[in-house]
């Protein structure tokens, strides 16, 4: 056995067994740190398939950012973990199906991968060329030419998703008072004191 | 490749990764020393003077003492995540050195994608904070964490920025090709932080604030949160934070020199200067470095933390965005973009 497949077997392992105790721990927090572990396993996989690029970027996007507002809300929830329990047979229908659906379409896009010209011709585009290309090349290189729209309309679908997100939580409360930086900065000495000379005995 | 060879590579690796281990963690030894001497004489005062010549084993008798006393862990904390936390913000600190090239050659791993490795290993560094904030079950820590998760997760994004405008200068991600990129014949005049100062300056403030250092030491403000995440902490876990918050600034340090002052090239390329060896120049760019962090943290008031986000979100983001529209304009416009 090889080195690579060692690696392979140690990553695919943890993995699994990571995923399993997602669900499976009682305590939500170290649920979540198991979907890190797990996120960390699957980079770990595709360093091994030499999409470095993709391993990095799913360690900086995912790990390093997603799952901390994950960790941040499941924290900050008072969570009761008997009420959580008892629901478990209820939701099993709807979660077997959407698992089940969740299957079927894994299915179907690893038949196209195998069926569909157009797909298998993208390794082809990418190392079209120059064959000493590096990984993040080729997948901009495929990105951007071959499938520049797709990536456009989905970077407009997330920008969609994050103005829902400020027009839903942005409110404007009348008697909040709010700092204006510009303001601040431009006061001097002359429009801030007001030097009034007093007569003794007089007052202002 | 036979098993032997297999195990002899292995043995390698290992013997190197030890040797550059040692040497960060005593160099990091003195730089904790440095920083203490330099806050002091700013303050007028005289710093650590008293273990050893000029107070220079001060660090080494602060490992003794945190090392033999006794950890304490409070009886609510989840005893697994708490004793965990220091372990993973000193490891993943750690880490980060293996793709950092500290001369010409002079790297463990010669990663394609060297600068999002460290990129990436940065960004976990906050596990290490929240975990602990969590775990001790207790007020100021559990504040100080959900500070620090909002406020790393924030510096990160400027920064991802900053990497990519040198990227496209240097056309590759790998760290020694981007300090090559920086040689030329004009010496210093030809490193990154010349025609990228405004990024440079980004890049420094975000360096700050990413590694909790004051001024943006709102993780661990002892005027508000006793002593932020640590609160709970003593003893060698302690120790372990510390070091993890001093690797990772030495990390942030490196950077800033790999990144814009050139990594190991000498800054005036004629002969006695190119004699000196590339590593003496890359260990003076990382003092250089962390002098103007620890001028930052005697000089500089603390932020206030609505001040800080608003730095973040509104002045770097915006600016830092719209230099890699630029940067990338300038470079496709004048030709000058590395194929």
């Amino acid at each position: 056995m090889s080195v690579a497949a060692a690696f392979f077997y140690l990553f695919a392992c943890v993995l699994v067994a990571s995923a399993f105790m997602v669900i499976a721990s009682r305590n939500p927090i170290h649920s979540v740190l198991f979907l890190i572990l797990c996120f960390v396993n699957a980079a770990g996989l595709f360093i091994l398939i030499g999409a470095e690029f993709l391993a990095l970027i799913l360690v900086v996007v995912y790990v390093g950012a997603v799952a901390v507002l994950f960790l941040f809300v499941v924290m900050m929830l008072d969570v009761d973990f008997v009420e959580l329990r008892q629901g478990f047979l209820q939701y099993l229908p709807i979660g077997a199906l959407v698992g089940m659906i969740f299957l079927a379409e894994l299915v179907l896009v690893a038949g196209t991968w195998v069926a569909g010209p157009t797909v298998a011709s993208v390794p082809q585009i990418a190392q079209a060329g120059t064959a000493a290309l590096t990984n993040t090349q080729m997948l901009g290189r495929v990105l951007y030419t071959e499938y520049v729209y797709f990536f456009e309309a989905a970077g407009m679908v997330l920008l969609v998703a994050m103005i829902g997100a400020i027009v839903l939580t942005l409110r404007h409360k009348p008697n909040v008072k709010r700092q204006n930086i510009s303001d601040q900065v431009a006061r001097t000495a002359k429009t801030a004191i007001d030097v009034v000379k007093v007569k003794p005995g007089q007052g202002i | 490749m036979t098993w032997q060879d297999t195990l002899l590579k292995v043995a390698i690796i290992a013997g190197q990764s030890l040797a550059l281990l040692v040497a960060l963690l005593v160099f990091i030894a003195y730089i904790l020393l440095a920083d203490r001497k330099i806050w002091a004489a700013v303050q007028l005062r005289r710093g650590p003077n008293v273990v050893g010549p000029f107070g220079l084993l001060q660090s080494f008798a602060d490992l003794l003492k945190f090392v033999l006393k006794e950890p304490v862990i409070p009886s609510g904390a989840n005893k697994a995540l708490f004793l965990l936390a220091p372990l993973v913000s000193c490891v993943l600190a750690l880490a980060a050195w293996v793709v950092v090239p500290i001369a010409d050659g002079w790297v463990i791993a010669d990663l394609n994608v060297g600068i999002l490795y460290i990129f990436a290993i940065s960004s976990l560094g906050v596990y290490g904070v929240i975990m602990a904030g969590w775990a001790s079950n207790s007020k100021y820590p559990f504040l100080a964490a959900l500070r620090s998760a909002a406020q790393m997760v924030s510096y990160e994004v400027s920064i991802g920025f900053v990497i990519i405008t040198v990227l496209m200068c240097a056309g590759s991600q790998n760290l020694s090709r981007i300090v090559e990129a920086q040689d030329g014949p004009l010496g210093l005049l030809n490193w990154y932080f010349l025609p990228l100062l405004p990024m440079f300056v980004i890049f420094f403030v975000s360096a700050l604030a990413e590694t909790n250092r004051p001024p943006f030491d709102l993780v661990e403000a002892e005027s508000e949160l006793v002593a932020g995440f640590m609160t709970e902490y003593g003893s060698t876990p302690y120790l372990l934070f510390m070091l993890g918050e001093y690797v990772a600034i030495m990390t942030m340090c490196a950077m800033g020199t790999i990144l814009f002052l050139g990594g190991w090239l000498s800054p005036l390329p004629f002969p006695p200067f190119t004699w000196v060896p590339g590593i003496v120049w890359f260990v003076l760019k990382l003092c250089f470095m962390f002098f103007l962090f620890a001028m930052a943290k005697a000089m500089v008031p603390r932020y206030r933390y609505d001040q800080l986000m608003r730095l973040g979100w509104k002045v770097f983001l915006p600016i830092s965005l719209v230099a890699v529209v630029v940067v990338a304009g300038v470079l496709h416009f004048t030709g000058t973009a590395p194929r």
